[in-house]
């Protein structure tokens, strides 16, 4: 009996986006990180391209993050105390691909540490590490737009991924990618339609979308997980239909998301029957960027070494 | 929306006599206006101006110094599309043939050979089909004379042939029902377009036509349009109806797309 072919003809690609530039190219790292590019959704390679397998950013904090549960922080060790050192433990130790800086410590509603504290805490990290960076803001955006020029100058010519660049604070965050030479991440809340909109408005403002990762605001598994998943196949359709504002690699912060909830923090005695809290943190995790891996995610942050040994492998599956 | 600007024509005065001074800046004023406002292709019309197919080339070729732009080549001459298809730095867009057999066999193998895409008439010898039936048919020739010659249907746009609505009432509705019908042919469809400013031909209200035929065209499938893309509530209308249609996504600024 012949079977139908089912194969969807897709008219566009995904754009590709290379993070990070070795000595010839202006910078320091010893390789770049290239993400997109794909004509297919994941997994149907037989069906289309998907030249460049999805990567692993190690989590990486300026700050002990104090809400973190002991289970992660152990499993860091004491480097969690020296963001240079951790960088290094994630690329040396765990293999991640590209180190991902989240500047906690500026945030107003903490430690607020001032933009220097945060251009050193960069330019100790890219000494320490010979991989591509991601330098993520504290969300507070005042204070982002007070902190992440003096960041992306610190790091100039290293072609990192900068981000967030939102709906309101995208001029600012445009004239730095260009003025340093930086790829940006377009945030939107768990919303295609803001998502859209930052990237019409970043490339309005003289930005290219063929140096943007797209981000929505990450909701771990149990959390707003659907909502999510279902925004980034639909933005990775729409840009395979040809939507050029769509067509880009997107991020899934999944590190920063999955250890805030009560799956990955509760004990036993509070979640009986959902096994030892050592495994569970770490499942969730790799089970939540398992997901996103899924419905498109082209990069993913992971917090824990085991998650980040769990989706290496769980990439190398969909890839083969 | 594929949007396929109208304005690099011989029918118009300035255009006429700039061909004939062989004075490149009016086309250049108008390739890179258009370009401005979103224009996918632009097409370029010798007219009756000359037959000579280096005037062809030498329009093409002041537009390709001017904007980065597709070509769309309008010419029912297959010497001067054989020639004009050789200067252009992309696939362009081949405006047009018919479902004759003649024009068929003398324009697919050429949008064959350089990729281009090419834009079927759904008309043959016999003249304008009438009714949506005949539409199709002529429409459903192209198509298969394309595949036939190894030009897929992402690279064929039929046209259903639009007629002015003052002279044509009647056929408005057929032209409608031809598009809608096109879309089921093939899985991709092809793209369907139109020469828009046919349909408010010695009207007074001609944008106002123009852009209510268009939605209700959209509406139907249509997904090109050969059209004064300077006219920005045209432009804003269709982006409208493809949101409408879900085929975009929606954006706060979306019609700064």
């Amino acid at each position: 009996m012949e079977i139908a072919d089912v194969k969807e003809n897709w008219t566009n690609r995904i754009n590709t986006v290379t993070i990070g530039a070795t000595e010839p190219e202006g910078g320091t790292r010893a390789r770049t990180v290239t993400v997109g590019g794909e004509t297919t959704l994941p997994l149907l390679n037989f069906e289309g391209e998907i030249p460049h397998p999805p990567v692993i950013a190690g989590l990486v904090v300026d700050i002990v993050p104090e809400d973190w549960p002991d289970v992660l922080k152990s499993a860091v060790g004491d480097e969690i105390n020296s963001p240079a050192d951790w960088a290094r433990k994630c690329v040396e130790e765990w293999k991640a691909d590209l180190v991902c800086l989240k500047l906690l410590g500026p945030d107003p509603q903490g430690r607020n540490l001032s933009r220097d504290d945060a251009a050193k805490t960069v330019k100790a990290v890219l000494e320490a590490v010979d991989v591509p960076l991601i330098i993520w803001g504290c969300g507070d955006e005042e204070k982002d737009n007070e902190v992440l020029p003096e960041c992306s100058q610190a790091a100039k010519g290293e072609n990192c991924l900068i981000g967030p660049a939102t709906e309101t604070n995208y001029r600012t965050m445009g004239a730095i990618g260009t003025a340093d030479k930086h790829k940006l991440i377009a945030e939107a809340p768990v919303d295609i339609n803001i998502a859209k909109q930052v990237n019409i408005l970043l490339q309005d403002a003289g930005f290219s979308l063929n140096d943007v990762v797209m981000c929505q605001v990450t909701a771990a598994l149990g959390y707003g997980f659907d909502y999510v998943y279902t925004i980034f196949e639909r933005v990775r359709i729409a840009g395979l239909k040809g939507d050029k504002h769509m067509a880009l690699p997107q991020i899934a912060n999944v590190g920063w998301e999955a250890w805030k909830v009560k799956e990955a923090l509760a004990d036993e005695d509070v979640l009986p029957g959902w096994g030892r809290l050592q495994d569970r943190g770490p499942r969730w995790e790799a089970a939540t960027a398992a997901g996103y891996l899924q419905a498109g995610a082209d990069i993913v942050t992971l917090a824990h070494p085991d998650s980040i040994a769990v989706v290496k492998e769980t990439i190398a599956e969909m890839t083969k | 929306m594929i949007f396929v600007g109208e304005r690099i024509n011989t029918g118009f005065k300035d255009i006429k006599q700039a061909v004939m001074d062989k004075d490149p800046q009016p086309l250049r004023e108008w390739a890179k206006r258009q370009a401005a406002a979103g224009a996918h292709y632009l097409d370029v019309n010798l007219g009756a101006v000359s037959t000579k197919p280096e005037d062809m080339c030498w329009m093409i070729e002041t537009v390709q110094n001017t904007v980065d732009t597709l070509i769309s080549i309008d010419t029912n001459k297959p010497d001067i599309l054989a020639e004009a298809i050789k200067v252009c730095n992309k696939p362009p867009l081949i405006n047009s043939t018919t479902a004759a057999q003649q024009k068929l066999d003398a324009f697919l193998p050429i949008a064959a050979e350089y990729q281009a895409s090419i834009i079927g008439l759904s008309m043959d010898e016999s003249g304008t089909p009438k009714s949506a039936d005949a539409r199709v048919e002529k429409a459903g020739l192209v198509l298969a004379a394309a595949m036939e010659a190894g030009i897929g249907p992402e690279r064929v746009f039929l046209d259903p042939i639009v007629m002015p609505l003052k002279y044509m009432q009647d056929q408005q509705k057929e032209i409608l029902e031809a598009t809608r019908q096109y879309k089921l042919f093939s899985d991709p469809p092809p793209h369907i377009v139109c020469g828009l400013s046919n349909v408010s031909n010695g009207t007074t209200h001609k944008k106002l036509i123009n852009r209510t035929f268009l939605v209700m065209a959209i509406a139907c499938g249509m997904d090109a349009a050969i059209c004064d893309v300077l006219d920005g509530e045209l432009i804003h209308a269709a982006s409208t109806a493809e949101l409408i249609m879900n085929r975009e996504i929606y954006a706060d600024s979306y019609i700064k797309t």
